[in-house]
């Protein structure tokens, strides 16, 4: 299959080892994957902003450089859900309102894409390490991935998953949010990570950069050993 | 108007500051939010199919608002033939002058009162005690938080930010007894100092949380019999509600109640469920019985098509005890009656004008934990975005939008952005805000050129 990469911005600038482990995870698979220079940012920041127009202009861009992608696969549920869902919101122009409503169901996020399209769990990783997994938010509740990301962990080979009564609370980042109420921010995260450290996992994974950034920074305010590792990684491994 | 915004959001910042620094209340908040929202879970869980069940309360909820004009009209027919008072308030201010107009031509000095958030929306207490009257809350939480001369801080548990130790500590300040933080204790103590002011009330006050436009019916729900005791003994009894909250029958009741008393506090049903109607024999029932209906906004977001929706909400408050930041702060740091995810929303929607709280849907992580929890399935955080939109924002904001849209316009543009970043980065990374986004490595895309 051809796959068109969509890295987000924040995932090229921040974490830019997710992008090449999804590279290396997909070409393993035996698909052909291509990267559009073009792309940049899909605009979730604006829109969650509340700058729909600034937003719109972004969509439509990304719009058109996708539009004749056979697939989309990104490293992010947040970032899909924002093409996926939220593109809607936008007042597109009705040219592109037509490709985006061609796209949409042509957009996918790594764990989803692997499971749900291509129907395979065992990617053949090995990973000799305890982990923990951490939803997103807009993974988990926007788009309804919420087993897809256990499932291919449980097939990685000498991973030791470990699951506990943590529940599925937000890791306190919030995009904007984390900029206008850094202290407030930073206190639900903290709280979010001591919970994930209680189980005693080395690593504490997820699908989207932004939150294991953020919840890496937390693990070391609050002085515990684990770190957070994106999931494309440990599949890639 | 930008100047205003930012001295608004200045207060809002503060509070939250002032909140996290408060460990008693940090603790107290978290512990009561994850004890509501667990017990919720058990006995939403229990129902046979959820999702079917709160698609039915959706749809009547749904069906209360498109047939409003109908059912107010059938609810004043068989309201007033049982011999109610119907009153019907614009804005909140109106609303106040007619309850104490009401309790003015009674002769009503005292009285006790019952929870109602509409009455901490139009302002009713310090309205009372400009008139004169004094009206003690009979509600346990609600005492607590009038004895604390405090708002309630969360909508279904209004003390919900103290502790017992706290609790303890403000009973033998104001009531001048011995200090004691046994719960046992000091709810028999508001109890018997509630007891002694039921006897000698001239007015009770209460919310509702429906009525019903058949049979002319008010429906309080609530766990402490107060809302029964203010309704039925006083000669004079007001109960206070928004026009939203008028449902076709009593039979559209259970599909409602069955997710209401188990979204709000895990209950499968409330202690009690009140029926109120005014009556005949005036030996049981008030002499007067009054139902005052407040607009304050609500016609004005019921023709709102993307707002509408949060008419549906049924003040449950679980959506309250879900969110993580109101976990974190608790309800004072909202600086609004109704706080918590439901309570962004809704302060944008009320009062005289709409969007007096333009910051309050910024306090979000828009997690979307709210929406899953809601019972009537509204879309909080879809709300919350629409808000933002709506929202007149500050100039630096507008600026960093328009940078941002400008940036990330050409992938030029956007690479050179990324490598000035990584440069600051390397320069200032040490001190930065959020330096844990800063990576020194190269981009991603620049790698693979």
């Amino acid at each position: 299959m051809k796959i068109s990469l969509f890295i987000p911005c924040l995932t090229d600038q921040s974490a830019p080892e997710t992008g090449r482990a999804t590279v290396r995870l997909l070409e393993r698979l035996g698909h052909t994957v291509y990267y559009d220079y073009r792309q940049t940012c899909c605009g979730q920041a604006l829109f969650n902003a509340g700058f729909r127009d600034e937003a719109r202009q972004l969509a439509e861009r990304f719009i058109c450089i996708f539009r004749d992608a056979e697939v989309v696969v990104a490293p992010s549920g947040s970032c899909v859900s924002m093409v996926k869902h939220h593109y809607r919101e936008l007042d597109l122009a009705p040219d592109i309102a037509d490709d985006w409503e061609s796209l949409k169901d042509r957009v996918w996020e790594l764990c989803s894409f692997l499971v749900d399209k291509l129907s395979i769990t065992d990617v053949g990783a090995r990973f000799p390490n305890s982990v923990t997994y951490h939803a997103s938010c807009h993974l988990l509740r926007d788009l309804r991935v919420k087993d897809q990301p256990l499932q291919l962990l449980k097939e990685v080979e000498d991973l030791e998953l470990v699951e506990g009564n943590w529940g599925d609370e937000c890791c306190g980042f919030g995009g904007v949010f984390s900029a206008r109420y850094p202290e407030l921010s930073r206190a639900i995260a903290d709280r979010r990570a001591t919970a994930l450290a209680s189980g005693g996992a080395k690593y504490i994974t997820g699908a989207d950069d932004s939150c294991l950034i953020n919840l890496n920074e937390a693990f070391k305010r609050i002085k515990v050993s684990q770190r957070t590792i994106h999931i494309a990684r440990i599949l890639a491994s | 108007m930008s100047d205003l915004l930012i001295l608004n959001m200045s207060k809002i910042k503060q509070n939250i500051k002032r909140s996290l620094k408060d460990e008693q209340l940090c603790s107290a908040v978290l512990n009561s939010c994850l004890r509501s929202s667990a017990k919720r879970d058990n006995t939403v869980d229990e129902i046979d199919d959820l999702p079917a069940a709160r698609q039915t309360a959706r749809t009547g909820r749904q069906r209360s608002l498109d047939e409003l004009d109908i059912l107010h009209k059938q609810f004043e027919t068989s309201f007033k033939s049982a011999g109610g008072n119907l009153h019907y308030a614009d804005t909140a201010e109106e609303a106040c002058r007619i309850i104490v107009r009401i309790l003015k031509r009674a002769n009503a000095h005292q009285g006790v009162k019952a929870k109602s958030m509409v009455s901490e929306e139009i302002g009713l207490g310090k309205e009372l005690v400009q008139a004169g009257i004094d009206a003690i809350e009979s509600d346990l939480g609600e005492y607590i938080v009038q004895l604390a001369g405090e708002p309630p801080s969360h909508i279904t548990a209004p003390a919900l930010h103290r502790s017992k130790e706290s609790i303890g500590r403000l009973f033998a300040e104001k009531l001048h007894i011995p200090y004691t933080d046994d719960p046992v204790e000091l709810t028999e103590i508001a109890r018997n100092v509630l007891r002694e002011r039921y006897l000698n009330a001239e007015f009770g006050i209460s919310g509702a949380n429906f009525v019903i436009a058949e049979s002319g019916h008010i429906m309080v729900v609530e766990n402490e019999g107060n809302g029964r005791l203010g309704a039925s003994m006083p000669k004079v009894f007001i109960a206070i509600t928004g026009i939203e909250k008028v449902i076709p029958s009593l039979r559209d009741i259970p599909p409602i109640l069955r997710l209401l008393a188990r979204s709000a506090t895990g209950q499968r049903a409330t202690s009690y469920v009140n029926l109120l109607r005014p009556a005949n024999n005036k030996e049981d029932a008030p002499d007067e019985f009054h139902l005052v209906f407040v607009d304050n906004g609500r016609r004005r977001t019921l023709v709102d098509p993307l707002m509408r929706e949060m008419l549906l909400c049924i003040r449950c408050g679980a959506c309250l005890n879900i969110c993580p930041v109101y976990r974190s702060v608790g309800g004072h740091a909202y600086d609004s009656v109704y706080p918590g995810p439901m309570g962004a929303v809704l302060s944008n929607l009320l009062g005289k004008e709409p969007m007096m709280q333009p910051e309050l849907p910024a306090l979000s992580t828009l997690c979307g934990a709210c929406k899953d929890e809601c019972p009537v399935e509204i879309d909080l955080p879809g709300l919350l975005l629409e808000l933002r939109a709506r929202a007149k924002k500050p100039a630096f904001e507008r600026i960093a939008a328009a940078s941002w849209r400008w940036t990330m316009s050409t992938p030029t543009r956007y690479d050179l952005a990324g490598r000035m970043a990584k440069l600051s980065g390397s320069i200032f990374g040490g001190v930065l805000p959020g330096k844990g986004f800063l990576n020194k490595e190269t981009s991603f895309r620049r790698e693979i050129e």
